[in-house]
Formats: C-alpha cells, sequence, structure tokens
C-alpha cells in the first residue's frame, strides 16, 4: 500500500485537503481516524478484517466543517455510498477527495460483492466481482405461506436497536420513519413487523448500495441484507437502476409520479 | 484544526460489556460505533449501547458528591463525603456489628472493581452482605 501512502502524504503536504479519514491501528484494533499530518500516516492501515461506515462518519464532519476539503479512503462498496450521499445532497462532490483501494478475492468473497474495487485506485489488482444470487433464490424457492412465515420469523428477532438504519450509510434523514408513531406504532417488542423492516426495505430500494454492514451489525442475525438485496434487483429489473452506480443518474423513487416514467404493467 | 478520532472504550449500560468506539468530533464526543472486533459484541450494539454517547453531556448529570443538610442534598468536596461515610460506618459497626451493613456494587462496573469491592466488604468492613444490582 506504499503508492496510496505516497498519495495521502502529498494530499496533506500539498494542502489539498484538511485531512483523511480512514483506519488507524489503534492499541491492536483497525478504527476510523481523521489524519491530518504526513507523520500521522505512519499508523493507517487498509485492514480487512473490520469495516466501518466511514461515508457517514464523513458526512458529520463535513456538517460541522462544511468549507474543508476532506479526504476519505473508500473501498467499492463506500466509493458506491458516497455517490448515493452525493446524489442526495449529503456531501458535495468538490469538499470530498477519495482515495480508493481495491479489495482481495478473500474480502470481495466474504462480501458477496458486485463490484470490489473503487473507480480509481493508486496499486493492486482488482478483484473478480462476486454474482452469487443463492441467497436470494432460497427464500424465492419456498412457496408463498412458508416464505412469509420465514419472514415473519426473522423479523420477530428484533429487539429494534436501530443498528441497521444506524450504520446504513445510505440512511441520512433527519427524521426518521421507523421513529414515526403515525406510520409505526411505538413500543413493544418486537416492533411492529413486518411494517417495520418492510419500511426500511421500501425506503432502501433505490439507495442500497449492497455493503452488508446492515446485516453485520444485526445483533438478532436478521438477515435483512437479503431482503434489501431483493428489493435492489426489483428495482433493477423494473427501472434498470442500480444505486451508486451513475452519479447523474436520478433514483427511480425520485421521479416517480412526476409522470415522466410510466410503471410497466401499471394498472394491472 | 478539525480533528476526528475514535476511542475504544466499553458501554457501561449492563454487564455485558459490549465493546464500543465514541466518535471524537473537535474534542467532542459526538456518537457511538460498535466495535467489530470485540469478543463479547461482535460488531453489534442494543439500542442503549448505541446511544452510549447521550448521557455524557446530560445536563442532570452528576459530577459532584452531594451531602443530605438539613434535608437537601447540597453539592460538597470528595474530601467531606469520604470523611462522612467513613464515620457513618465506623459508628454503625460499633453500635450495631459489621452485618449491619450491606454492600451493592453494580453490573457497570469492571470485574477488578467489583472484586476490590467485595474483598473491602468482607476483608474491612467484615461482612459477607455484599450484592449487586443484577440481583436486586
Amino acid at each position: 500500500m506504499e503508492k496510496t501512502r505516497e498519495k495521502m502524504i502529498r494530499l496533506l503536504e500539498e494542502g489539498v485537503v484538511s485531512g483523511i479519514l480512514a483506519l488507524r491501528r489503534s492499541s491492536d484494533h483497525a478504527v476510523p481516524y481523521f489524519f491530518n499530518s504526513p507523520a500521522s500516516l505512519k499508523d493507517w492501515v487498509a485492514d480487512e478484517a473490520d469495516r466501518y461506515p466511514i461515508t457517514k462518519v464523513i458526512v458529520q464532519i463535513a456538517k460541522k466543517h462544511p468549507d474543508d476539503v476532506l479526504g476519505i479512503v473508500v473501498r467499492g462498496c463506500e466509493e458506491r455510498s458516497l455517490i448515493e450521499l452525493f446524489k442526495n445532497h449529503q456531501l458535495r462532490p468538490e469538499k470530498v477527495k477519495l482515495i480508493g483501494i481495491v479489495c482481495s478475492e478473500e474480502l470481495a468473497g466474504r462480501c458477496r460483492c458486485e463490484k470490489p474495487f473503487p473507480t480509481q485506485a493508486e496499486e493492486g489488482e482488482p478483484a473478480k466481482a462476486v454474482e452469487n444470487f443463492s441467497d436470494i433464490a432460497e427464500v424465492e424457492s419456498l412457496p408463498e405461506e412458508e416464505r412469509f412465515r420465514y419472514w415473519m420469523k426473522e423479523f420477530g428477532k428484533c429487539i429494534k436497536c436501530y443498528g441497521c438504519r444506524n450504520i446504513c450509510p445510505a440512511c441520512f434523514c433527519p427524521t426518521c420513519t421507523l421513529e414515526d408513531p403515525l406510520l409505526i406504532k411505538p413500543g413493544g417488542m418486537p416492533p411492529e413487523i413486518p411494517l417495520f423492516h418492510l419500511h426500511k426495505a421500501f425506503h432502501m430500494a433505490d439507495r442500497c448500495i449492497d455493503c452488508g454492514l446492515c446485516e453485520e451489525v444485526c445483533p438478532m442475525g436478521i438477515p435483512v441484507r437479503r431482503l434489501y438485496r431483493k428489493v435492489r434487483r426489483t428495482v433493477k429489473d423494473l427501472f434498470g437502476y442500480a444505486p451508486g452506480e451513475d452519479k447523474d443518474l436520478k433514483g427511480p423513487l425520485e421521479f416517480l409520479g412526476d409522470g415522466s416514467y410510466e410503471l410497466p404493467e401499471a394498472g394491472r | 484544526m478539525l480533528s476526528f478520532e475514535t476511542v475504544v472504550t466499553t458501554c457501561t449500560y449492563c454487564g455485558c460489556g459490549c465493546g464500543l468506539l465514541l466518535e471524537v468530533l473537535d474534542g467532542q464526543v459526538v456518537g457511538t460505533l460498535p466495535q467489530k472486533d470485540h469478543p463479547v459484541s461482535r460488531g453489534s450494539l442494543c439500542i442503549k449501547g448505541w446511544n452510549a454517547h447521550q448521557f455524557i453531556y446530560d445536563q442532570g448529570r452528576l459530577k459532584k458528591p452531594l451531602l443530605r443538610r438539613e434535608g437537601s442534598l447540597m453539592e460538597t468536596s470528595w474530601e467531606e463525603a469520604l470523611n462522612r461515610v467513613v464515620s457513618d460506618l465506623r459508628r454503625i459497626k460499633e453500635e450495631n456489628g459489621p452485618d449491619s451493613i450491606a454492600g451493592l456494587t453494580s453490573a457497570k462496573c469492571t470485574n477488578e472493581e467489583n472484586y476490590l469491592f467485595q474483598k473491602w466488604m468482607r476483608a474491612v468492613v467484615g461482612t459477607n452482605n455484599v450484592d449487586h444490582c443484577a440481583r436486586l
């Protein structure tokens, strides 16, 4: 990762960025940190063991420091989430400087990642895309009633920690539907199912970049990513749209209803 | 100068001891993230853990010892508060014996703190009346 480190040093020395958000080795843990001097970069690591929602962190930093240009080291999934954040006006593209790194075959496999590399990287061979949708196929093969039972059983485990929302790099609304008492009845455990999870899935439809952090963070092991992957695929089939890919393309939920698009088989 | 770091620490809400990262922006704690490589919580948190940073700047947070004077609680120094605890415990022990005293510690404390507390109750106060909040 020497070329990447050199680039980071150059960006800091030339004052292009105020600092660079990445992972730092700190007492044996690789955790998010904002490097603001070339010397501090000696502790930078491109750790593959654990991923953190760093693009969510940078939104928080940018809100407080809107005039600073912020550097960020991104993998493929993190770049995709930045594209969504740019599109949804949570970050200004001219105020963010991306430093891309590629993922290993091992990490790409573990994440079932369809694009385990960013648009640009300083070094390393991009790993092959993993196109494995056996998780969706497995549920789809069940008869409808059984499939419903499967999801209700999974949703029933929910302890309403909001972890899937909190860690999601595509979730940014200041007022969250999941906490709206008019839409989802408050109190009680599990939360109102399946509404709680379906609301999130619907909101993810044209935003989910399939990073899988939600499923990793779930203390109850609910396969939420499987649900969002299904919704993501439905959007792709219907509109040919995949979130996080094209920064100039609008999400279908943004233009649906303005008359410019007719839903296939609408009104049936 | 803009600064952001995350501090690896342990959730104080219950005895599970989940690992979390406190997000510190310009010296202020602004958020919590789950610690992904923690052997107990393995990157997950409950709703309390996710909000573990929120009490830090709470106005109602107790930062100094309080002593009841003429029926109302007043702020005092640690010196005075500890002296009062020592003199009262000593008096109660002399008047009614060590078993008239019980100690309740907390699941939120570390193993080491709980160990020290029971040791202190047994060896210094002289009673086996020790328990903690998770069994109240």
